[in-house]
């Protein structure tokens, strides 16, 4: 059984997200980048079931500019065969994600595609569910447990309401929750086995596939900054300010 | 269970100016060689904080060829200015009047952490390993008691020291010839020039604090290639300090403030400092109307040649400020730094191919021009423990008349650690509140740094006596951990009434403050799991 995990180069969780002074968008200068968190538990997932002796190759893919790499080769130091990095630059929307992820599929035959459940980036939470239309597999979003059996999966969704546990038919995509598991670090003998697995690059225009943004972006700005507090002496003050001023009660 | 381990020819510890000029030099030296760094930050770059306006001096030794090379030293400096801070009040010095030392005409306003990015990947493209993410955190030992090599942090440990799921066992880097370049109080460092007496007969190392924050300002404000740097106001008399402002491409300014840390008060707080220095009006005219977009802090050496600690060992070198080459007056170290690494790879491929000995390290530092250079400046330093005023006229004949050529040499007299005075002997000091705007509070700060540490690891900031700081340092100095770390990361809380030290080692901006100006000597910086700490932009 082969696994593809995509993953994706974002800036790192704990920089401070900066608009552009024009509102073009955000500052990406500088900043440290990272892979998307809950890709990380995609690759752990599939590395452990591999371990399990479930699976017999990992394949990691990136779409993205040529700096993307670095984050397939981090998915090779803590497990993956080999990478894909389908170069491509400027915003790529999921639906082009997606339809590239579907070349990519019908080229290596996976049983299982495994990402993140959404980027931490744009949020959008779409390639995982927009890929499984493309080929019309079954999928599981927000895994927090996956169990490989013969022909299927069975796995536990993270919903609204609790948790929630189906039963899906191979081959399927699964998007993976930070719950599903603690991803590994990469030790160094392995970053430096890493460097010599190979990664296929790819251009993603000789895919034939259409990658051209579909969504204009108009303005990017900053949530307006809250006001301080303030400290009321009463009761009586406070329901007076929620009335009056506020205008809640 | 046994370590990994993995033989190098040369292994160094730290990623900054004087690592990344070892590895390459090394490598033009001899490209056989197998050398390894390591980097204790997330990538390289991210735990670098400097000022900085560059000498190119090493870097045109180094690699000649730089302006070629698209590297990121742009903007040359094109206007210097020096003020004397008074309250409101501010007085210009004429530039031909500074130091020749203090004239930066021929140098160039750079983000160090971009430097030293765009060095590590011309040591990559040379063949030299590259590892951030692993601090060295214990050094080897071979049975005759050379240094052997280091060993990376075992990663996935709890708070309780039990291995994770995730646990990860360091691994042993053995190296012909180990260099420490940690920067100012390397942790292992610290503990090379204690068991090989590496301070013998010298004076006690000086430290300084330096903090800095980027700004982008507005474009009527702005003056790419302006030098600024003040002393007087808001510090007093005898605080030994002063600030820059360095207006760097895109509208951005590079902001910050020094201050010795051999200051005796223990209220002064040299955050609330620099937090206040900013609302003095030729610093305000400057940055409002901007927006601050970095912050970060950062321990620097002050000590200059006579706290220089001996620069070999068994099996080993320290190169840069893991050593202590910054050059004060000149407020500079990144192109002595790299000197030093550069002298220190000659030293070394001698070693390897003609076995000779280690000690020529200091031989050969001793002839090069870094060591003229701490030599003409070893004497400003020390005369601001008069105070500013007879400092500045000392310095004034020191360097402008004699040029660095009087015939004695001033020595440093305590360790900074021991410089404060009794909290009820000193005046309490009232700092304005933060208005949010041009000053901010330590929490807004630190989140400017994008610093985070995994949240279930032991405490890396450690206590030989845990009751010490409520029993001994509050009462006697009002725990003045509470004030002189940048990041907030100690408190004291009171809890029904009990005084509680809290140590908030997430914060932590791995300035090594602490380690450095704690009364007792009671906190020891130790390394964190790796990527931990700041991940700084272009500091």
């Amino acid at each position: 059984m082969k696994i593809l995990v995509a993953v994706k180069r974002v800036i790192d969780y704990n920089v401070q997200i900066r608009v552009k002074e024009d509102g073009s968008g955000i500052v990406t200068e500088n900043v440290k980048m990272s892979t998307n968190p809950p890709d990380d538990n995609a690759i752990e997932e599939a590395v452990k079931i591999k371990e399990a002796g479930k699976a017999t190759e990992v394949i990691a893919i990136t779409v993205g500019e040529e700096k993307s790499q670095e984050t397939v080769r981090k998915a090779l130091a803590v497990g993956a065969d080999r990478g894909i990095h389908v170069k491509a630059d400027g915003i790529i929307e999921p639906l082009a994600v997606s339809k590239i992820l579907q070349k990519i599929v019908e080229k290596e035959k996976p049983d299982l595609v495994f990402m993140g459940k959404q980027a931490i980036d744009d949020d959008c939470n779409q390639t995982g569910q927009m890929l499984s239309a493309l080929l019309d597999w079954p999928q599981a979003t927000f895994a927090s447990k996956i169990n490989v059996e013969e022909g299927k999966l069975k796995v536990t969704r993270e919903i609204d309401e609790g948790l929630e546990t189906i039963e899906i038919n191979t081959p399927a995509i699964v998007t993976c929750d930070l719950r599903l598991n603690e991803p590994r670090y990469a030790s160094l003998p392995n970053i430096m086995k890493a460097k010599k697995k190979p990664i296929e690059q790819l251009i993603a225009s000789d895919l034939g596939v259409d990658i051209n943004p579909r969504v204009q972006q108009i303005k990017v700005e900053e949530p307006p900054q809250r006001k301080a507090g303030i400290k009321v002496a009463s009761v009586a003050e406070l329901v007076q300010k929620l009335k009056n001023e506020a205008k809640v009660i | 269970m046994g370590r990994e381990s993995m033989e190098y020819d040369v292994v160094i510890i730290g990623g900054g100016p004087s690592g990344l000029a070892t590895a390459i030099r090394l490598k033009q030296l001899d490209s056989e060689l197998n050398v390894c760094l390591l980097e204790k930050a997330s990538e390289i770059g991210a735990h670098i904080l400097s000022g900085n306006v560059f000498e190119t001096r090493a870097l045109d030794e180094l690699l000649p060829n730089w302006k070629e090379l698209n590297s990121p030293i742009k903007t040359k400096v094109s206007k210097e200015k020096f003020l004397f801070l008074g309250k409101t009040k501010s007085l210009s010095w004429p530039t031909w009047l500074l130091p020749a030392v203090q004239q930066n005409h021929n140098n160039y306003i750079i983000s160090l952490a971009n430097l030293c990015r765009w060095l590590a990947e011309q040591a990559e493209a040379l063949g030299v390993e590259i590892f951030p993410g692993f601090p060295a955190s214990e050094i080897l030992y071979n049975d005759d008691g050379s240094v052997k090599g280091v060993a990376t942090q075992d990663m996935g440990i709890d708070k309780e020291g039990n291995q994770k799921d995730s646990f990860e066992p360091g691994i042993e880097l053995l190296g012909k010839v180990t260099v420490f370049a940690e920067g100012c109080r390397g942790h292992l460092g610290k503990q090379l020039i204690e068991k090989f007496n590496l301070s013998d007969g010298k004076d006690p190392q000086q430290y300084g604090i330096g903090f800095k924050e980027i700004w982008e300002v507005e474009e009527k404000n702005h003056e790419e290639g302006m030098v600024m740097h003040t002393a007087g106001w808001p510090l007093d008399n005898n605080t030994y300090g002063g600030s820059f402002m360095y207006h760097a491409e895109n509208k951005q300014v590079f902001l910050g403030y020094v201050i010795g840390l051999d200051y005796k008060n223990p209220h002064l707080s040299p955050f609330d400092e620099f937090q206040r220095f900013k609302t003095h009006p030729a610093i305000r005219k400057i940055i409002s109307g901007g927006k601050r977009i970095s912050y970060g802090a950062r321990a620097l050496i002050e000590g200059g040649i006579q706290s220089l600690p001996k620069m070999y060992m068994p099996g080993a070198l320290l190169v840069g400020c893991d050593a202590g080459t910054l050059n004060m007056p000149k407020i500079k170290g990144s192109h002595t730094a790299m000197k030093s690494g550069m002298i220190a790879a000659e030293t070394i491929i001698k070693y390897i191919k003609e076995n000779k000995d280690l000690s020529n390290y200091e031989e050969k530092f001793k002839n090069s021009w870094v060591y003229k250079e701490l030599h003409a400046a070893r004497n400003v330093k020390p005369s601001f423990s008069w105070g500013l005023i007879l400092g500045i006229i000392f310095t004034g004949i020191d360097q402008i008349l004699f040029k660095g050529k009087l015939p004695f040499t001033l020595k440093h007299k305590h360790a900074d650690h021991e410089t404060l005075k009794p909290a009820n002997e000193m005046p309490k000091i009232e700092y304005p509140k933060y208005d949010n705007v041009i000053t901010f509070d330590k929490t807004s700060s630190v989140y400017l740094t994008g610093t985070n540490h995994e949240d279930n690891q032991p405490v890396h900031l450690k206590l030989k006596d845990p009751n010490l700081p409520i029993s001994y340092t509050l009462e006697k100095f009002d725990e003045p951990a509470q004030r002189y770390c940048p990041a907030g990361v100690y408190e004291v809380q009171k809890e029904n009434n009990v005084n509680k030290f809290v140590i908030n080692s997430q914060n932590c901006i791995h300035c090594k403050t602490c380690d450095i100006k704690e009364p007792s000597q009671n906190i020891t910086w130790v390394t964190p799991e790796g990527s931990g700490g700041p991940k700084y932009g272009n500091m």
